[in-house]
Parts: C-alpha cells; structure tokens; sequence
C-alpha cells in the first residue's frame, strides 16, 4: 500500500537511479583511493532528496557521494528483500511497513540512537515511532516527516464534501476518483463506523469488514470516473474539471491550491488518516555513519524548509509547520483545524496476513463489474 | 465458334507511353489462329510491354487489341482468355503441382471431378503424368517449364503468352526445350506469342517473327525471309550474323550498285525491290558470313562483274564443328568473317595464309542511311 | 588437427549464445519455478507444495483474468494483422523504392518514444477534456464532452498502436521476398482479387503472418502500461495481477506461480494457432 507521494507512478514505474554525481562517483571509485570516498545510498521517495539539499550535504562532506534511488514502500520492501538488505545505506518505509517486513525478512538493522540528534524531533512522533518499530527491545526506525491522505473537493462544485462515504454519492456520479489501494479500504471502514485498526487484532472481524467495504466500493464503483494511479493524473483531472472531489495525498491538494484557489484538502470527518515516513537502516547498509550524518543534517531547521518545500509534507520536528514554506503552510492552515489535527487516524502497523486479505479485496473490487 | 478467318489476336494502332517515353509506338499486327509466333528485339524495345497490355496488366494509351474479333480493352486481366508464361515461370510455391494446375480450373468454378479429369490430360499430354503431387522445388528446371505450360493450356487459353521462359534454364536444356515448346505448340494447336531477345529461339521455333525495335515493329515475316530479305538496317544486323561496312553509292547501273566504302573498296550490290537507293547516298552494307568463300590466292584477280572480292590474310581460324569461321584482316584492316569447313586436312586455312575473298552482290544487302 | 581447431571456434563462437540462454532465460525461469512451488506456513517458513497453482485455480478473479488477457490479446493480434497486412502490402509491392524506405522509418518512429509517453500521449488525446472531445464539441458533432479513456475500446486501440510495428516489419520482409509476377500469374489465370488475395498472397505471406502474430501476441498478453494507463475501473491485465503479487503483496511464490502460469498460456495459444493454421515454428518464425 502506497500512500501519497507526488509521482509515485513514475517511479513505480521507472524507477529511475538518479546519479547526482554520477560521474564524479564513477571517477572517484575508479581512479582515487577507495578508502577516501564514501557512498551514501539512499533509497527513498520521489522529491525527497532535492539536488539542492544534496549539493549542500556533499559540499559539507566533500567525502561523501550521495546516490539516490526514488521507489515507494512496496519496492523500497522487494528491493530490499530481494538482496536481504544490500545495496542501499539508507531507506525511508512509512512508519506501519516497518514491522512486519523486519520479521518477514529481516531487512534492516537496529538503529543507534544516540548517534542521532533526536532533541529536536516533535516527541510525540518519536514515540510514536519508536513504538511501532521496537522489536526485541531494538528500535528500527526514526521519524522524518508525516503528512495524512483524505480528500479533496472543488469548493465551488462541491461545497458540502466531507466524508469518505461522499465519493460514493449519486449527487457526484461519474465526477469522483479514488485510489484502488488499502488507504480507500480503510477510510471506507472507517465512514460506515469501523475501527479498522482495532480490528487488526482479529482478523476474521477484519475479513467481515473487508467484506462490508468491499460490497460497499463495489457498489461505487458506478459512481466513480476512474481510479487514479498517481499524483499527476489525479492532478489532471482535478484541474480540468473532469472530478470535482477524489481521495487524495495532501500534498497533492496543496499543489493544485497553489493553482487554483477552490481546490482545497478536506480532512474527512471521521478523521484523515496519517502517515509518517521513517529513516531505516538496510541490513547490510555500508554507510551507517554518513546515513547518520544525512538524518542530522536534513532535520536542521533551515534544511527541513528546502526539503518540505521540495515534498510538501511536514517535517516531524518541533516547529515543523512553521518551518513550512510560505504558501505551503498557508494551504495547510486552510485545510486543517486544531481539531482535524486532534482527530488524525496514524496508519497503524500492518501485522502479517492483512496485506493478502487487503490485496484480495482490491482484486475482488477490481473485477467485479459494476459500471 | 470463330469463322477460320477471324484472326486469334489482332492489335491496331497499338500505343503505350510512360511519362515521355514512348514504350510501344504504333503498332499494328494480326496473328492467325493456331500459329507459333514471335517477338524478337533487344532488352527495351517494348517487347515485354506489348505483351503486358495483352495480357491485361497495363492499359493501351491509344489503338485497339482484339481477341477472337472482339476489343478487349475493357476487359480485366482475369476475364481475358489470354494466358501467359512468365519470364520465371512464377508456379505457387505454396501449392503442389496439382494445385497449380488446378487453380484455373478453381477460379472459374469447375466441379471437382472434371478438374481431376482435366488435370490429369493435361499432365499426360506433357508427358509428366505422375508428378501432381509433387511440390514444385521438387522438379526440374524443364519439368517446371512444363508445368507452367500445362497450368495455362488446362484453361484452353485463345493466345498464351511466354515471356522469355527459357532464359534461366541452362543452354543444353534450353535447347532441348526449344524444340519441346515447338512440340507442345502443334500438340496444343493453341496461337502462341512468343517473347525473347534471343534470335536462335524465335527462328527456330516460329512459323511468324516479328522484329521488335524502339517500340516499333520493324518486320513482320518468316524465319528465313528476315533472314534473307530483311527490309530495314536494323533487322539484317539483328537477325543473323554479318559483316558490316558504310560506304556511298558512286554509280547504278541495271539494278546493281557500286559501293564506294569508307575505306576505300568497292562492292557490287544488287538492288532489291522497294529499296530506295540512288547515287550519292550513304549506305550500310551487310553480307553474311556463309555467302563468303575464302579461298588461298593464287596470285591473280578472278573479279567478274557480279562477283566482290577483297584480299586479305587469315587472323584466326574459329572452329566450331559444322559453324566453323575464319577472321581474315582486310586490306583496310578490319575483320572479316567468313564461313570455312574445317576438315583437319592439309588443305584448311591457318592463320597468316593469304586468302582471297568472294561474294556474289545478291548476297550483299545494302540499306540507305 | 584442423577438426579440432574447428570443433573450438564452433565451441567459442557458440559459448556466448549458450551463456546468454543459461544464464538469463533458463536459470531465472528454473528459479521462478522454484519459487512458484512454495507454499508459505508462517513468516520465514517454507513448504514444498502445489498451493500457489491451487489458489488460482480456486480463485475465478486469477484465471478470468487470465483469459480475459488471452481473448483481448488474440482481438488486438487480429485488429493489427488486419490494419498491418495492407500497410505492410503497400510499403513492400506498391510504394517505389525510395519512399519504401522513408515509410518503414516513418513505422519506426513510434519506437523513438518510450511506452510510458505514447500512453501518455493517448491520455491527453481521449480524455474527456482532450483533444479529441475538445474538437468534436468544436465541430458541433457532440454538445457535450465524451469520455474516451478508460474503457476496453481504448486499450485494445492503444495496444494496436503499440504492437503493430511488429506485425508489420516481419510482414513486409516476407511479402518483398513474393515475385510480383506471382500475384499477376493469379489474375492470368482467371483468380479474382479475392482469389488472389486468399489463394496466393495470404499463403505465400503465411510465414510472416505467423512470426508476426506470434510476436505480437506474446508482446500484447505481456505488455504492462498500456492497458493500466489506459484501461478503465473494470480492465485488469493479468501482468498487472503478477505485478500486485510480487510488489503489492510481497507474495514472491505466487506471483512466480503466476508468471510461470501466463507463460504457458500463452505457449499454449501459440501452439494452437500453429496447429490451427498448420504451419511449424521452424518455417514460420525462421523464415521471416
């Protein structure tokens, strides 16, 4: 499951190995000593690794090369399953695909904490995290930055858009869209007065409301213009009219706020679900200590700004939402009020057998013809 | 049925041009029911096209073909009773030969058991009985000259067609099938029009040639009046081998000329009916090589008034059995040819033996220029 | 002596071929097998087994997929022999020789621009607010605007887009190989255009027509992008199903079970279509 993440179809699709330095890199591992330079490399999501920031970290640290390749959770875990942990220093999994993905196949290593600065993370996240991915006593991941998936809506086409269940409206039909990932499954339970993430714990309870929402999207399906596949043709069709409200990531709202002013994030009234994306360490990471430095370095306030204004998801450290750029911040405020930030629904952590029956789901909706 | 006197092809006026170019220029001709007939010119002259427009594939600018006495020129190619042999035979690879053969009869919707019938005559009358089901690359060159043949006469064409079908066969096969050709064409009693550049094949198997040349006919005859009264420069250079000289005429008396040749000589050549030749003009001379003797000087001149003669000396003695010739440098120092019997005696000609040569001036064809 | 020498250039000139099969197509294949036959018990436990081929045959969704794939790849082959074969006629026998040339390139433009663009490229040609409904409004012809994306109709057109380059390359190189005096020879003999065309032509082009369904059908069952960019809320692709195994379900075992699945159903159709139209692999895909 995938949430947000602007572009997240294109790298889904070419996951492309951006070789900032490519050829210094290729230079330097050929004809300088080995011992000197050192590659730091990141696996993690689109724009979360500005060339701006990155030409800053290396000028700091003229040792290191940083290589970035963009993915989502799904292939940052088959990636990394598929080599048992090699090939990259540093990932950034969501907080809840942590968990079951170290049991499943132990791909990353336990993280030293005191190597990194975490005063100036937001504690509530910290701890949130820590709680999520403590296994054994050992905590696997860090907070980087957080954001929520809910809707959006046209103010002027639709005003009264809030719920989940709204897409579904006949009022809207053929004039909505949604993403055909667990993310809808979950705000669908949790519009028809579900706790999704309680039932996590009995998972035949969580098969009947599978079912449940299920026969409900099936029911939608009608209603609905198209599944959206990433940011760009959801952007597409929000701008141009073609829909008038669809599930979405928020920053894919502040976006189009930025272009056009009725296009707002609606926290869905039963809460809009959150997300934090992490730093992990790979298994058989070679760069612990550059990644350690990368983690310091991108959380200083002044860093934090260029890489929100490059994601536009909100760092998790204190102040984060301040440290937003301008009209970033502005589109946030005019989404969220203290309370929809009080009612945030945080992801929690998949246990083993929940991505099947998810899966199962999503296949069974897909191909059930209703329209 | 056609009166006996309804000729099987005749084409009027007939005229094709590509852009500028003028492919077929004018021709007009009729070909009698059940005869051999050929069109002998070089590669170009717009043979192969004349041929096309019968068959169909290519549309006349100007003139008239009629089959059997009836215009076909708005006929399409598949409606017309005229088929055709092509240069590669063109068999269906995909098929076997009883298939081939069978398509015809397929295409006008003959039921199967008279196509079986049909089929099986018309490999007995070639002689291939046994072959129908064979797939084609598993025949010989002269069988599949045969197939082709037989996979056109099943359909009781009024003219076939052949398009040089002998030129990719090796030269003792071609021979062979000349005469087979000319066999098979009594046998089927069917007008055949024969297209090739190869004089030896139109001679020898034609009861009628004509002498194709820029787009134009340049005569229409018998093997052997081509041959021995050729009408035009052209047809007495291409049909037949001959020596050639340019000269003028310099006197005329009694029907006979006197050639002055560019280097020098005088020919006596005795003018023939409807050619034009008066003194003072340009002309070529042609003379075959079999109506020249050679013989060794005996030191003095035997010229007699109807009689040429030139001296000269043996270059080279080309034997060749029955065809044999000798090359003899004359006294302006071109190369004669002349037709010698070459016995292995003490008596043939050797290279360096002064010889004396003789023709009479019927033998010497003379054209204006 | 010299046998040997040549027994070793044979050997060296063969090993990088030989390599290349191994390595790339024959291991990868046997380890999919492999992998296929697991079944998963618990997290990190393995069993040998036939669960992953049973889940598919159990679950309708996995094999109505399948032969949802397999009927929409034989239309979008016979959509592209259908438009190929007279392109394919016209730039081998009809077009001179220099235009010849200049049309085969103008076929291979399309290559120039990867998948992702030309689906892209239909995108913002048939979405409701495209270019195309945008026109007709223009026109007149329709008052309100037309959604042409997402729907069976564009993916099988998408797909014929995609693929029909290679319908037509082995095409052509078959059909300049046919004498034109062959096709005349059929008009001689009394055959109609149709005739023609059935009796002589399509036989003689027979060879291409296979090697270029062959290819195109394997390319369409397999192909990935086009039909999920394109396709609507109800097409699923089976390789989008393979896709979903292996990244979105982290289930490594059936999605190799999968992949091993759509490649013998596609061999088989492959082998039905040879049988069918009685041509042999070695004649047709060796010829052209």
């Amino acid at each position: 499951m995938n949430r947000r993440k602007r572009a997240a179809t294109r790298e889904k699709f070419m996951t492309r190995n951006f070789k900032i330095t490519g050829l210094v890199a290729a230079m330097m591992l050929t004809t300088a000593s080995f011992a000197q330079a050192e590659t730091l490399r990141l696996l993690t999501w689109g724009s979360y690794a500005p060339e701006e920031l990155v030409q800053k970290f290396e000028a700091m640290y003229p040792d290191i090369n940083v290589e970035v390749t963009f993915s989502n959770n799904e292939e940052m875990i088959a990636k990394l399953r598929a080599t048992g942990g090699a090939g990259f220093d540093l990932a950034q999994p969501s907080h809840d695909r942590i968990h079951a993905a170290q049991l499943e196949y132990d791909i990353y290593k336990p993280m030293d904490l005191s190597m990194i600065d975490t005063s100036v993370m937001e504690s509530s996240h910290l701890e949130g995290v820590k709680a999520n991915t403590t296994i054994d006593g050992e905590v696997y991941a860090v907070p980087h930055q957080w954001g929520t998936s809910g809707l959006m809506a046209n103010k002027t086409m639709a005003p009264d858009f809030k719920g989940w269940g709204d897409l579904c409206d006949p009022q809207y039909a053929g004039k909505t869209s949604m993403r055909l990932k667990r993310t809808i499954l979950l705000g669908t339970a949790f519009s028809m007065g579900h706790d999704p993430f309680a039932a996590y714990a009995d998972l035949d309870e969580y098969q009947s409301i599978l079912d449940e929402v299920a026969e409900k999207l099936i029911a939608c399906k009608a209603n609905i213009k198209a599944y959206w596949k990433g940011g760009d043709d959801l952007s597409a069709m929000m701008l141009s009219g073609e829909i008038v409200a669809s599930e979405t990531w928020d920053s894919t709202a502040y976006k189009l706020y930025g272009q056009n002013k009725d296009i707002v994030f609606v926290p869905p009234e039963t809460g809009a679900l959150a997300w934090i994306d992490t730093f992990a360490l790979p298994r058989k990471g070679k760069a612990d200590d550059a990644a350690y430095k990368w983690i310091n370095f991108v959380l200083q306030p002044e860093n934090v700004t260029i890489m929100s204004g490059s994601t536009g998801a909100i760092a998790a450290v204190k102040g984060g939402l301040e440290l937003l750029p301008e009209d970033k911040r502005n589109a946030v405020t005019a989404a969220f009020t203290a309370e929809d930030i009080a009612n945030l629904k945080f992801f929690a952590n998949i246990p083993p057998g929940v991505e099947d029956m998810e899966g199962k789901t999503l296949e069974r909706i897909k191909a059930a013809t209703g329209g | 049925m056609t009166s006996t006197d309804t000729p099987d092809l005749e084409c009027t006026n007939l005229c094709k041009e590509f852009g500028k170019v003028r492919a077929v220029d004018n021709v007009s001709f009729e070909i009698p029911k059940g005869s051999f007939f050929s069109i002998l010119g070089p590669s170009g002259c717009g043979k192969t096209t004349l041929m096309r427009m019968i068959a169909g594939f290519e549309d006349p600018t100007s003139g008239n073909i009629d089959i059997k006495g009836k215009s076909v020129l708005n006929t399409p190619p598949n409606k017309r009773n005229v088929k055709m042999v092509f240069q590669h035979l063109a068999l269906f690879p995909m098929m076997n030969v009883y298939e081939n053969i069978a398509y015809g009869l397929r295409c006008i919707g003959m039921d199967k058991a008279q196509i079986d019938q049909k089929v099986r005559d018309v490999l007995d009358r070639i002689a291939l009985p046994d072959v129908g089901n064979r797939e084609i690359h598993q025949l010989s060159g002269g069988q599949k000259q045969r197939i082709a043949i037989a996979r056109c006469m099943v359909l009781d064409p009024d003219v076939l067609l052949l398009d040089e079908p002998l030129g990719a066969l090796d030269l003792k096969l071609r021979e062979a099938m000349k005469i087979e050709l000319k066999l098979l064409q009594h046998q089927f009693n069917t007008t055949f029009i024969y297209i090739t550049h190869d004089q030896s094949e139109a001679l020898v198997m034609s009861d009628h040639v004509a002498i194709m040349n820029e787009g134009r006919f340049e005569q229409i005859g018998k093997p052997e009046e081509l041959y021995h009264a050729p009408r035009t420069a052209f047809v007495a250079g291409f049909v037949g081998d001959s020596n050639r000289w340019s000269g003028k005429v310099t006197g005329l008396q009694d029907g006979v000329a006197k050639v002055t040749t560019d280097a020098g000589l005088t020919m006596l050549c005795q003018k023939q009916d409807g050619r034009d030749v008066r003194e003072g003009q340009s002309v070529t001379i042609y003379v075959r090589p079999e109506f020249i003797t050679a013989s060794r000087s005996k030191g003095q001149d035997t010229q007699t008034s109807d009689l040429n003669a030139i001296h000269g000396k043996v270059d080279s003695v080309l034997f060749n059995g029955a065809n044999s010739r000798v090359l003899v440098r004359g006294p302006s120092g071109e190369l004669i040819e002349a037709d010698v019997v070459v016995t292995g005696s003490t008596d043939d000609l050797h290279a360096g033996d002064e010889v004396r040569l003789n023709w009479s001036d019927q033998q010497t064809m003379c054209f204006a220029t | 002596m010299q046998s040997d020498i040549r027994r070793l250039s044979l050997i060296l000139l063969f090993a990088p071929f030989a390599l290349w099969i191994f390595l790339l197509i024959v291991l990868p294949h046997i380890g999919m097998i492999a992998l296929s036959l697991r079944e998963k018990v618990a997290p990190r436990v393995y069993e040998f087994g036939f669960g992953n081929y049973i889940d598919f045959i159990q679950e309708p969704i996995y094999w109505n997929t399948l032969l949802r794939t397999g009927s929409m790849s034989i239309l979008v082959t016979f959509l592209a022999l259908l438009i190929g074969f007279p392109i394919a006629y016209y730039i081998a026998k009809i077009a001179g020789q220099r235009s010849k040339g200049a049309l085969f390139l103008l076929c291979l433009i399309p290559l120039w621009v990867s998948d992702l663009i030309r689906a892209f490229g239909w995108i913002l040609l048939l979405r409701e607010t495209g270019v195309a409904s945008t026109f007709l409004q223009w026109t007149g012809a329709i008052d309100q605007p037309i959604e042409f994306l997402y729907n069976d109709i564009t993916v099988v057109v998408g797909l014929v887009y995609t693929v029909i380059l290679f319908m037509i390359v082995p095409l052509v190189s078959t059909l300049d190989g046919m004498d034109d005096a062959m096709v005349e020879a059929g008009y001689n003999l009394g055959g109609s255009g149709f005739t023609v065309l059935r009796r002589i032509i399509i036989p003689y082009a027979m060879p291409g027509i296979v090697s270029g369904c062959i290819v195109v059908f394997m390319l369409t069952a397999g192909s990935y992008l086009t039909p999920i960019l394109l396709g609507g809320k109800n097409s699923s692709w089976f390789t989008e199903q393979i896709y979903d195994q292996f990244i979105t379900r982290f289930n490594w075992e059936s999605g190799a079970a999968f992949g091993f699945l759509l490649l013998a159903f596609t061999s088989l159709v492959v082998w039905l279509g040879l049988r069918l139209t009685g041509q042999t692999l070695a004649n047709t895909v060796a010829k052209s």
